[in-house]
């Protein structure tokens, strides 16, 4: 994958991801992180300049990119007045998956007795997790995560990691920005800084 | 490419669209937010229609299909806008269709939603008119058919012009400047179909259904084609 930017926030942004790459993306507040990873998924304007992902033009993404890229972070996605269940079995209808995959993603996640609670009633660390839920049993090539444990507990934040590693193993590309730092480094596979909207180079991380 | 982008079949895509019809009416259901508005000011409309016209003068029955419409074309804002709000929650609807959904079984599947409840409102206040306004009672068959396809093309267009507002960014107002105007020609078929089904207007019902069936198949196919963009660039 390359994105080559002109973006307001992000000029001179060039990065090259491999197969099975855990990428850490470090930087400041504001330095363009989250911006960069809603460019990547098509999910904010690319309003001068060209940047590309899979061969597609970010400019005007197409629903050919969006099956490939799973973006988690910020908005859950979800339906306040909807169970946990029903949020699910939307998710799996509009991805064509069986429910089970994401009712079986929830339990991993440590939602099982939540699984009939209206999402509005869920705490912010349980709505994270069924966010990640969903995102992370989909079938996609690159996953972007924006702090996936932040509000999870220990246990959680285990299961992420777990789920991460098992994704790049299983061949997909998997960028995560956390300020858990030390925990995020122990499962990713290189570093990139990102200062003023700008990408440092890649580092590997043994 | 992952499969849940790869094309739908014609099951498949009903099935998403009775996907996201069931979820709007469940959630309604467990809410009632949208009812919660509509019924009480639809409710609120028929008896200021009827202390403004004086009911001894005897112009309600005749003027009761008009106000009829008025006062469901009014109420179906409400419906709408209620229909939006819910996808901008969490951003939920860009959520399903990041996961796959077909933006047009969503575009018809909230019409599908949006009809549904219309039909509802509708026959309440019809009920409370013909009571009310001593309007004689109506064809059925007329009545049904201008119903179910007056409420599509309501449902159709309000659902296309609705995803104007889906960025909320104050543009919800705009919801009614640029629906309102559209629905006109809706409103003229509806009202005379009713004149003719309630014996105070002259002419052939058919025609004026024909019309509102014209009316929601243009709008279905506008929506159905043009709802993707429409959402990408809100």
């Amino acid at each position: 994958m390359s994105v080559v930017g002109g973006f307001p926030v992000l000029a001179g942004v060039d990065l090259d991801l491999s197969a099975g790459e855990i990428v850490l993306l470090t930087g400041g507040n504001g330095a363009g992180k989250t911006s960069l990873l809603r460019v990547i998924a098509g999910l904010a304007p690319v309003t001068s300049g060209e940047a590309t992902a899979f061969g597609y033009d970010l400019a005007r993404p197409p629903r050919a990119h969006r099956g490939r890229v799973v973006f988690v972070g910020g908005d859950a996605g979800c339906y306040e007045a909807l169970t946990v269940r029903r949020n699910l079995e939307l998710y799996a209808a509009a991805s064509r998956q069986a429910p089970a995959e994401l009712l079986g993603a929830a339990v991993d996640l440590g939602l099982e007795v939540q699984l009939d609670v209206p999402f509005g009633r869920l705490s912010t660390g349980q709505r994270q997790r069924c966010a990640l839920a969903i995102g992370l049993a989909r079938r996609a090539d690159l996953f972007l995560l924006d702090e996936p444990h932040s509000g999870l507990d220990e246990r959680g934040r285990d299961l992420i990691d777990r789920t991460v590693v098992d994704a790049a193993a299983g061949g997909a590309i998997v960028v995560v920005v956390s300020h858990e730092l030390e925990r995020a480094r122990r499962i990713a596979t290189a570093e990139i800084v990102v200062s003023g909207g700008v990408c440092g180079s890649k580092k590997e991380i043994s | 490419m992952s499969s849940s982008h790869a094309r739908l079949t014609a099951a498949g895509f009903t099935s998403q669209i009775a996907t996201v019809a069931r979820k709007d009416l469940e959630i309604e259901a467990r809410t009632g937010v949208a009812a919660g508005r509509m019924v009480p000011f639809a409710g609120i409309l028929v008896v200021l229609f009827a202390i403004a016209l004086d009911p001894d003068s005897g112009l309600l029955p005749r003027l009761a299909p008009g106000l009829f419409w008025i006062a469901v074309l009014l109420s179906a804002l409400m419906a709408i806008t209620r229909s939006f709000a819910l996808e901008r929650e969490h951003r939920a609807g860009e959520g399903l269709i990041g996961a796959g959904l077909d933006p047009a079984a969503m575009f018809l599947g909230k019409a599908a939603a949006i009809a549904v409840e219309l039909l509802t409102l509708e026959l309440l206040v019809g009920s409370t008119m013909v009571v009310l306004y001593e309007v004689s009672r109506p064809g059925a068959v007329i009545v049904a058919a201008c119903l179910l396809l007056a409420s599509a093309g309501i449902a159709c267009a309000g659902t296309l012009y609705g995803a104007l507002t889906i960025a909320g960014d104050g543009r919800d107002s705009l919801l009614a400047v640029l629906l309102l105007p559209a629905l006109v020609p809706l409103m003229v078929a509806a009202t005379r179909a009713f004149e003719i089904a309630v014996d105070v207007g002259t002419g052939t019902a058919t025609t004026w259904v024909g019309l509102l069936g014209v009316f929601a198949a243009i709008y279905a196919s506008l929506g159905s084609l043009t709802f993707a963009s429409l959402i990408e660039e809100t």
